[in-house]
């Protein structure tokens, strides 16, 4: 085998398993992502029952509320709609009347929000980026919790 | 006083750091060998001053002193010594101080040990370790002061992240930033050669022992990481393909392929070019890791709230060095010389498989990492890239690398024959089918990945086990025979079966716990009792308790199996006194065969807890993995061939009769 034969089969094999690779991540890109929405955005984009998205806002005061067993229910709220959450589980330490919020699920015929997860900062100083961002859009957001 | 001696220490670093930088490389440049003797005494002196900034940050944390107000933000006098040491690291300002505290040890090691390297080089890779030094050294004088005053000086500190005070999470970013940043040694010596035109065999042993280092402590790192989220996060989980591990996980599977490719220079002088251009993708993704995480485009526990400016200015430092050096890279590597021909099944071959899946697998990682931020940035679109994808892409992308790796070790260099090479082999293949028999019979539950994935890890380990055994001759001679050849191998041998054993049993606790785990989440009223797997978990009830720096409810489980009590276990709800912040900690009991692990969550409708409860068998096996494969780097390390390679050591060596 010359040099360059071998650095010709080298480059080939890299590029068949990169095109793998390629074919791969495109399709998975398509399939596996799950987009951000606040309640507002939710009507706007048309969300239909049974795609899976997350949702995030802040928790609206005096709507949490226990249900049977392990399952909660809870208002998510961009101040400007508001949606309708059901949880079953185990709610996340930080997770608080009037703090933001991320919860993962899909929409059911009735359009109430399903998560199967919730997910709430890691830290007091700051809320969730995609919350915080998506309510400074709406214009709604006092700064304060933001940055530091 | 003291922190006003600790940032002008700061000041004075980069002064030299800048020194470091222009001296020796001009020395090296125009062949000036006063120039370049700067070199050295520049990194020690470095590494002094960054070592007394340090000193003096660790001293205000220990005294508690509100008056620096990086202290004030992150530390509290209640917290327990460990903390407020771990606290140091456990913010931006100090976390960046720790990094360049770090580049600063990894600098001056080369000066201390790089005694047999040709005074160009050994000047050429000091100037480039000192250019990045000098360029974190800015950033921290000029957009990251840790020594910044509060005046007036509150009477008590902000407390630092409760989260964040644990002792796996205290040494977690040690190792993990001695990872990213032993990664620069590697990326210096790519520059060196590339200024010098050179690269050879030499080279590549001089390379190898520091990216084996900056390997064996992202090892420690990624894993102590994940561990950490494992109990910690209580979410039963022990990897989330979270960006931040994604962060630490791509230099390392660089890493990995580097430690692969530097082989190769080292032993047929063949794939230089591309060792080089590794070495600088290793440090680039380390770059990458540390703006990530630190320039606040992230949500998660490590970034650290910080100002714009701060990210663009570490940005800046990233297209500076990830840029300038492909464009070195790009003028200067057609000089360098092709080297060995090789077949394409060979040893060679086989390491150019590696690197090839290696890589393109860095590349599924960094695309999913990536794809979210690039796509708010261009459509505003917010989108979250999760487990799915990665199972998708990294999954299938490194499974065909797993498979290969217990071969690679049998072909031989430049021609090796398949055949014979794989009939080495047939024992563990075996094995291998009977495991995965034995694994469909007897576990009924779980999907078919049981079986496999438990195949692959026999093959993994006795591939290992038997390329160990191939060479000490064992039962093909006595066992006396084969103890002696054992201990004469050379230590990087030990190493590489450690290493490839280590990942089957690695491999083998991620397929144990993603098969087999038992999740259950309930609501439980004191005395009432719930089957996990083999085990009965009863809630017996809660005690109010206090620690150094918080309160809490102490939830209690008895365990118990076939109706005899194994251990009670005590899952606590904390509520920390700065800021009042509320954190859980899990139940966890060690078996022979997995946890048990228990949360004790929010109160229940009717006045019990939501308890969430899991069995997570062989999970152990995970950390275990990664600590073989960091003893295994240790053995290597340990090779007398990457310590010294100067013939003068080894003659000394001979001559002492112990041996």
């Amino acid at each position: 085998m010359t040099r360059k034969q071998q650095r010709l089969s080298i480059i080939l094999g890299g590029l068949a398993v990169l095109g793998i690779a390629a074919g791969l991540v495109l399709y998975a890109l398509r399939d596996t992502i799950v987009f951000f929405y606040t309640p507002s955005e939710i009507s706007e984009k048309g969300v239909q029952p049974g795609q899976r998205f997350r949702l995030g806002g802040l928790v609206e005061n005096d709507s949490v509320k226990k249900g049977e067993g392990t399952i909660t229910t809870f208002v998510v709220t961009d101040t400007i709609k508001a949606m309708a959450v059901t949880f079953d589980g185990q709610l996340p330490d930080l997770f608080r009347e009037g703090q933001g919020v991320v919860a993962e699920g899909v929409l059911d015929p009735s359009g109430n929000f399903v998560a199967d997860t919730v997910l709430a900062k890691h830290d007091e100083n700051y809320m969730p980026k995609e919350v915080l961002d998506s309510l400074k859009e709406k214009g709604v957001h006092m700064g304060e919790s933001a940055g530091q | 006083m003291i922190a006003e001696l600790g940032h002008f220490a700061l000041i004075l670093a980069l002064a030299v750091a800048l020194f470091q930088f222009f001296v020796p490389l001009y020395g090296a440049q125009r062949g000036s060998v006063p120039a370049m003797n700067t070199a050295v005494p520049a990194a020690l002196l470095q590494f002094t001053l960054v070592a007394l900034a340090f000193l003096a940050l660790t001293n205000a944390y220990l005294t508690s002193d509100f008056s620096v107000l990086n202290v004030a933000e992150n530390s509290h006098s209640a917290k327990p010594l460990i903390y407020k040491i771990s606290g140091v690291w456990g913010n931006h300002e100090g976390s960046l101080l720790l990094w360049i505290l770090i580049l600063a040890i990894f600098g001056s090691a080369v000066a201390l040990f790089g005694g047999n390297l040709p005074l160009e080089l050994k000047s050429r890779v000091l100037a480039v370790q000192g250019s990045i030094g000098a360029a974190f050294l800015l950033f921290a004088v000029l957009a990251s002061n840790p020594f910044a005053r509060l005046d007036p000086a509150p009477i008590e500190g902000n407390g630092l992240n409760p989260i964040l005070q644990d002792p796996a999470l205290a040494f977690h970013p040690p190792f993990l930033y001695a990872g990213y940043v032993g990664l620069s040694v590697a990326f210096s010596f790519a520059v060196a050669a590339l200024i010098d035109g050179r690269v050879d065999a030499a080279w590549a042993r001089w390379v190898r022992p520091w990216t084996l280092a900056a390997w064996m402590f992202l090892t420690i790192g990624v894993a102590m990481g994940s561990w950490w989220a494992y109990y910690e996060l209580g979410w039963g989980g022990w990897w989330f393909w979270d960006p931040v591990e994604n962060a630490s996980f791509m230099p390392w599977l660089v890493a990995t392929a580097l430690l692969h490719s530097a082989t190769v220079v080292e032993r047929r002088n063949a794939l230089k070019i591309w060792t080089v251009l590794l070495s600088i993708i290793a440090f680039s993704l380390s770059l990458v890791g540390t703006f990530l995480v630190r320039s606040g485009v992230l949500t998660s526990v490590h970034a650290f709230a910080v100002d714009p400016a701060r990210g663009v200015f570490i940005l800046g430092i990233l297209c500076v060095f990830i840029g300038g050096a492909l464009a070195l890279f790009a003028w200067r590597a057609p000089a360098l010389k092709a080297g060995g021909l090789f077949a394409p099944v060979s040893r060679e071959g086989g390491l150019v498989l590696n690197n090839l899946f290696l890589c393109v697998a860095t590349l599924a990682v960094f695309v999913g990492t990536l794809y979210p931020l690039a796509l708010e940035t261009i459509s505003n679109e917010k989108i979250s890239v999760g487990p799915p994808f990665f199972n998708l892409t990294f999954g299938p992308l490194v499974l065909p690398l797993l498979l290969l790796v217990p071969l690679g070790p049998f072909l031989s260099w430049k021609r090796a024959d398949l055949r014979a090479s794989l009939s080495k082999l047939t024992i563990a293949a075996a094995a291998a089918a009977i495991v995965a028999l034995l694994v469909a019979v007897f576990s009924a539950r779980g999907p078919w990945l049981a079986p496999l994935g438990m195949a692959l890890a026999t093959w993994l380990v006795l591939g290992a086990l038997l390329e160990l055994a191939g060479r000490i001759g064992l039962f093909r001679t006595s066992l006396a025979n084969s103890a002696a050849r054992l201990f004469g191998l050379p230590p990087s041998a030990i190493g590489m079966t450690l290493a490839h054993g280590g990942l089957g049993v690695m491999i083998a606790g991620m397929v144990g716990i993603t098969a087999w785990k038992t999740e259950a989440i309930i609501a439980m009223k004191p005395g009432e009792s719930h089957q996990l797997a083999d085990y009965t978990v009863t809630f017996k009830g809660e005690t109010p308790m206090t620690g150094p720096n918080y309160s809490g409810s102490a939830g209690r489980f008895v365990v118990s199996r076939g109706g005899v009590e194994v251990t009670t276990l005590v899952s606590e709800k904390r509520i920390f006194r700065p800021g009042n912040m509320p954190t859980t900690e899990v139940g966890l009991k060690k078996t022979a065969l997995g946890d048990v692990y228990v949360v004790m969550g929010d109160e229940s409708a009717d006045g019990g807890r939501v308890v969430r409860m899991y069995f997570n068998p062989l999970v152990d096996l995970i950390w275990i993995g990664a600590f073989i494969m960091f003893v295994g780097g240790l053995f290597s390390l340990a090779d007398r061939r990457y310590r010294v390679g100067a013939p003068a050591k080894a003659g000394r060596k001979q001559l002492a009769p112990a041996e």
